[in-house]
């Protein structure tokens, strides 16, 4: 069965009449890493939003089915519940709400919502500890309310240490590597691939080939202007990488 | 200057239906001096713009329903207290400790000890200047009940002043004046409605080094019409701390007027209001500051729905020669809805030149984007934006320094949240 099926999706901006999807399918397989990359502008953070239940689009025509349930009916919390998870490229800061408090309620909102036990406390600090080592998050970070005071590549470790708490099984990653310095994006591609598993899928949002050097795709696909126009393997990347998008633009309106 | 006619007639409505009680008599004189040359206040003075006074100079009170909280305990249940009840306004011995407490000097206004002589309406009277305060001087001349505190040592538990509504009609005056000797430290509690109509006075005179702390939880009476005057004079390295949780009621005037008399004292004042649908809030402070190195700080947030309004006045007052002062003002409002409404003018006044006074003033909805953020997570919107509105509150929370009381406070916010969700 397909994890994520993303059939014909066609979305416009609500505020003005501005079409940003023309029609993208892809299809994601449990266990499979793919990737998204394309020029400015080509639709791909739009696609996230959409799929993750950002107010602000609407969905013309197509459909997305998560585990084949369509998404798009879904609240928000409706869907992180059913296992999707976003990675923010722009993590959001949140002013009083400490970070614990963020990720305990989060994961036990999630667990109530499958039916599950709430975490105790004590488990949930031994698993907050546990994840927050290896992504090298200090308790200073987990006390601070969430992402207050973070520098770039903190937020983007924070993302990702949401990712490893609520094992979502399709995750979305939007531009992770942006502002990450050579250390950080090492250090969260680590968090990633850590993930990894049979069961659980990537969608892995890029401008570069850099990333996909650490976190290894199984498919690359190019986005333009509001549709997926090329799919290959990771060589596509790399071809990306030498030529621009020109080549592959050729052709499209 | 003789009232203008339409003031001296509501003046002599409101007066014809109050007689004063025995004890304090030249005290409460002197008050009612104060009154009959003030008038009651009127929705054109200035100092009323934003609030109609109308229903609190009302010669009585207007009808408010009784209202029991039975889904909740009440207010700092789980805190080791000395607990003092009014019933509307009147002391219930039977509801009551014994008003015996370590470090402390405890009497009601109709016993009162020599000091009270002078002390009470004192400070009072010296908050009429520059802004008149007639409410609270009508108050001073006519309270029918209160107590008179005298702190002498480090008071062994807080004190608890729980007021009870129990008539629909009642319309209660209450006064308490306290004084805290140097170095001496006292917590006040206070808690629930009062009456129908409450007019409350709080005077608290601190000599140098003397620590009181206020914590304040007025009730969830829907029909409630308070008015309440909280002054404080500050000796020097004084310290006086205030927070207010206002849940519900149709009218809420509360004022603080505060004043530095000695040298390198601290005043922190705090508010939290709520309210949903037929709320009137007002929070209306003046801050002196007539000594060097002070540091007064108000930090006022409210939240607001269905209607609900929030008004808040505060100005920090920099005499001559009060260098190195140090004021901030913070009054916020989250406005849930497009029907409520927030109303603010604060206010700065200095003539010292070597000050740190800042203020700032927001009026806003909750941030969508956060809670697109926390929804992304898994956390239901109800629940995220409760947790985005008590993130508001916070730094208001945070000027309660016993931890435990503001956990109580916390728990009372979250609750009423929870109520509030639709």
């Amino acid at each position: 069965m397909n994890l994520l099926e993303i059939k014909n999706l066609h979305v416009k901006l609500e505020s003005e009449d501005k079409q940003i999807l023309k029609g993208v399918n892809l299809v994601i397989k449990p266990g499979e890493v793919h990737a998204i990359m394309g020029p400015n502008g080509s639709g791909k953070s739009t696609t996230s939003y959409v799929l993750s239940g950002r107010e602000g689009y609407e969905v013309t025509a197509g459909e997305a089915l998560l585990n084949g349930v369509n998404l798009l009916e879904m609240e928000p919390e409706e869907r992180a519940a059913a296992g999707l998870f976003l990675a923010f490229q722009y993590p959001v800061e949140i002013p009083g709400v400490g970070n614990m408090v963020f990720l305990r309620t989060a994961l036990n909102a999630q667990r109530k919502a499958r039916g599950e036990e709430e975490i105790s406390a004590g488990d949930f600090l031994k698993l907050v500890r546990e994840k927050a080592k290896t992504l090298k998050i200090d308790a200073d970070m987990l006390k601070r309310p969430v992402n207050v005071g973070f520098s770039g590549g903190e937020k983007k470790r924070n993302e990702i240490l949401q990712m490893a708490i609520l094992e979502p099984q399709m995750c979305i990653l939007d531009e992770t590597d942006s502002g990450l310095d050579v250390d950080a994006m090492k250090l969260v591609s680590e968090g990633v691939n850590a993930l990894r598993s049979a069961g659980r899928s990537f969608l892995v949002i890029t401008h570069y080939q850099r990333l996909l050097d650490h976190i290894k795709p199984d498919f690359v696909h190019i986005m333009a202007a509001g549709r997926i126009i090329k799919t290959g393997g990771p060589e596509l990347a790399l071809e990306v990488e030498n030529n621009g998008y020109a080549d592959l633009l050729e052709g499209v309106v | 200057m003789g009232l203008i006619a339409p003031k001296a007639e509501a003046l002599a409505a409101r007066l014809g239906a109050l007689t004063a009680p025995k004890g304090l008599d030249a005290a409460r004189a002197r008050a009612l001096d104060r009154v009959q040359a003030m008038g009651l206040p009127h929705r054109r003075d200035e100092y009323w713009r934003y609030t109609d006074p109308a229903s609190l100079v009302a010669p009585t009170a207007i009808r408010a329903e009784v209202f029991d909280p039975q889904d909740e305990a009440a207010a700092f249940d789980g805190i080791d207290r000395l607990t003092v009840t009014f019933v509307d306004g009147v002391f219930a011995p039977d509801l009551s400790d014994d008003l015996t407490l370590s470090g402390v000097e405890i009497s009601r206004l109709g016993a009162a000890p020599d000091w009270a002589e002078t002390a009470y309406g004192a400070l009072e009277s010296l908050g009429q200047s520059p802004v008149a305060r007639p409410l609270a001087a009508l108050n001073t001349a006519f309270a029918t009940d209160g107590l008179l505190i005298r702190v002498t040592g480090q008071a062994a538990r807080p004190i608890n002043l729980v007021y009870a509504h129990k008539s629909e009609t009642s319309d209660a005056i209450l006064h308490h004046t306290i004084q805290v000797d140097e170095g001496c430290e006292l917590t006040l509690l206070e808690s629930g409605a009062g009456a129908a109509r409450f007019n409350q006075v709080l005077e608290v005179e601190l000599a140098p080094r003397a620590r009181f702390h206020h914590i304040r939880a007025q009730g969830r009476d829907h029909q409630r019409r308070n008015v309440t005057h909280v002054f404080a004079r500050l000796g020097a390295e004084a310290l006086f701390k205030s927070f207010t949780l206002t849940a519900n009621g149709l009218l809420t005037r509360n004022e603080a007027v505060i004043t530095f008399a000695g040298d390198n004292a601290r005043a922190h004042i705090a508010g939290a209001a709520m309210g949903d649908g037929a709320f009137h809030h007002d929070d209306t402070v003046f801050i002196t500051h007539g000594a060097v190195a002070c540091e007064s700080r108000q930090v006022f947030k409210k939240v607001l729905k269905h209607g609900a309004v929030g008004v808040f006045q505060g100005k920090i007052l920099v005499k001559n020669g009060a260098q190195k002062t140090d004021g901030y003002q913070i009054s916020q409002s989250l406005l849930l809805d497009e029907d409520s409404q927030f109303l603010c003018k604060p206010e700065l006044e200095i003539y010292a030149d070597d000050v740190k006074c800042s203020h700032g003033s927001t009026s806003g909805a909750i941030d969508d984007t956060a809670l697109y953020y926390l929804r992304s997570r898994g956390v239901p919107k109800r629940r995220a934006q409760s947790l985005l509105i008590l993130a508001f509150l916070a730094e208001a929370i945070q000027e309660i320094a016993d931890e435990a009381i503001a956990a109580d406070i916390g728990a009372r916010l979250e609750a009423w949240l929870d109520r509030h969700e639709d």
